[in-house]
């Protein structure tokens, strides 16, 4: 019976159409909805960031809304280099905050950022699942046959520093998965599906799935990481101001809290 | 009914194990890792809300497009004669056959910033819409159009054309046959194509990443959510993907006769 049948779609159809009104109505924060008069910066402010500053840019980005009452603040995770082809092909967005220089580059180059401005440092370490059941105990390990090695892709900024730490340590890198960002890399760790990979101190700091095994300050890469104003910023005005925001002594806090070093 | 008889033991114990590792046993590992006693947190979560939201928008102007356009294809496959209407009818399927992140990169390289036309868009009109909801609904769009289109053509083709040739010789005008014959007669099919289409558009990923990315709020619809979520919550990630999956089941029972029933639609 076709009718029928078609009524019951149509219903199925209707009641997430309902469903979805009912979503839309508790949508926007009433914060955000409410803006209290204390700074001339108004709106969105769309941060694009580095996978490993999540979840300390959260807690900057909550202070600097603290501090701009007319701001909210949207922040997108991802690995830098998938960032940086975002921003090229067009992607909106006000600030971008690399894990290094060269894909802030990148985007400078392609005429759409403003300086790249250094704000943290970070150390590279070996990460491994809890235990560290494989008993890997430097870089050299990485290379052992068998061993599951989750490492970021050459592209990512955390791929091109293991890649570097590797070269200082003259070993040939390992044959690992080229994860998009470090946050994939902890993952395929934590859950146990990698032996080992290569992330950052402040990754390991904060997850309680993954044990970290310090590298030797002779294989030390220098990983800083760059804040730049996108060019096309749909609020310039916040923009600046949170890229000057990070530099200052509020953001550094709490940034050094989480185990970042000064720029 | 003989689908059944003298079924050979051996094709089905090797389709009762497929049946068994690639969907009973996934499935159940779903269930079972749920973190049931999360719930309301997880459900309470903003990310999780807010993808669940995205994803009933984005899905349902992929449907609305869908059928805008799709039923226009599907009468003119079905029911106009014209040069090409083969060549027509295999492009119109390709998003079926094609790997959605291969569409997600012709949709980059024709609408974004410095696409085929996304830079006279951007120059002339300033318009962006690479990694906006708007391209998240043109993703959606690119691989549910298909689904809709199939579904109602091959019910256009087979059904009965007497009582549209009657209301023609009755002098009721191309419109009104349209109207009140021809899509009557198609109701159900364009029932099922639309909560095929529907469901397809809910599940798109690889199209959606590559020309929407994955922006919180913006265009992280559900997929993109749990594929973001394994990277850091595994608990979100499982909870998302079996709301996802009752939304599956949900569809599949609405559509239960038709798939199982005496069907009329698509031989």
């Amino acid at each position: 019976m076709p009718p029928r049948r078609s009524r019951r779609v149509a219903a199925l159809l209707a009641a997430s159409l309902v469903a979805a009104a009912a979503c839309g109505d508790d949508g926007p924060d009433p914060e955000a909805a409410a803006p209290r008069a204390s700074s001339s910066l108004r709106g969105t402010l769309v941060v694009l960031a580095a996978s490993s500053l999540d979840p300390a840019l959260g807690a900057v980005a909550a202070r600097f809304e603290a501090a701009h009452d007319g701001v909210a603040v949207e922040l997108g995770f991802d690995g830098s280099s998938t960032l940086a082809t975002q921003i090229v092909e067009g992607a909106p967005g006000d600030v971008f905050a690399s894990a290094d220089e060269a894909n802030l580059t990148r985007v400078r180059d392609a005429g759409l950022a403003g300086p790249a401005v250094p704000f943290a440092t970070n150390e590279l370490v070996i990460v491994v699942p809890t235990g560290n059941p494989a008993g890997v105990r430097d870089l050299h390990d990485l290379t052992r046959p068998g061993l599951r090695v989750a490492l970021c892709g050459p592209e990512v900024p955390c791929g091109r520093y293991a890649g570097l730490a590797f070269d200082r340590a003259r070993v040939a890198g390992p044959v690992a998965s080229a994860e998009p960002n470090v946050r994939a890399v902890l993952t395929k760790v934590a859950l146990g599906e990698a032996d080992a990979g290569i992330a950052y101190a402040t990754d390991a700091l904060g997850d309680a799935a993954v044990d970290a095994i310090d590298l030797p300050t002779e294989l030390q890469v220098p990983v800083t990481y760059h804040v730049g104003v996108l060019q096309d910023a749909p609020n310039p005005a916040a923009a600046t101001s949170f890229a000057a925001f990070l530099t200052g002594p509020a953001a550094q806090a709490i940034l050094r809290d989480a185990g970042f070093g000064p720029p | 009914m003989t689908r059944h008889r003298a079924l050979p033991l051996a094709l089905g114990l090797l389709g009762g194990l497929g049946l068994l590792v690639l969907v009973v046993l996934p499935v159940a590992a779903l269930a079972v890792r749920a973190p049931w006693s999360d719930l309301e947190d997880l459900l309470g979560d903003r990310t999780n809300r807010e993808a669940l939201r995205l994803s009933l928008v984005v899905s349902l102007w992929a449907l609305a497009a869908s059928v805008l356009v799709g039923f226009p294809i599907a009468w003119l496959l079905a029911r106009v004669e014209f040069p090409g209407r083969a060549f027509v009818r295999a492009l119109i399927t390709l998003p079926m056959v094609v790997p959605p992140v291969v569409g997600g990169v012709a949709l980059l390289v024709a609408f974004g910033r410095r696409g085929l036309v996304g830079q006279w868009l951007d120059q002339w009109f300033d318009v962006r819409l690479a990694y906006t909801t708007t391209a998240a609904v043109l993703a959606a769009t690119f691989v549910s159009l298909p689904f809709f289109v199939v579904t109602v053509e091959s019910a256009l083709r087979a059904a009965d054309r007497r009582p549209e040739d009657a209301a023609r010789t009755l002098g009721a005008r191309p419109g009104t046959v349209l109207w009140r014959v021809t899509l009557p007669g198609v109701r159900g099919a364009i029932g099922a194509g639309a909560a095929l289409a529907w469901a397809r558009a809910l599940g798109e990923f690889g199209a959606t990443i590559t020309f929407a990315g994955s922006f919180e709020g913006r265009t992280q619809t559900m997929p993109l959510a749990i594929s973001k979520a394994l990277e850091r919550d595994v608990e979100s990630a499982i909870l998302l993907s079996l709301g996802l999956l009752a939304v599956a089941v949900v569809v599949l029972v609405a559509l239960r006769e038709r798939w199982w029933g005496r069907a009329r639609w698509g031989r």
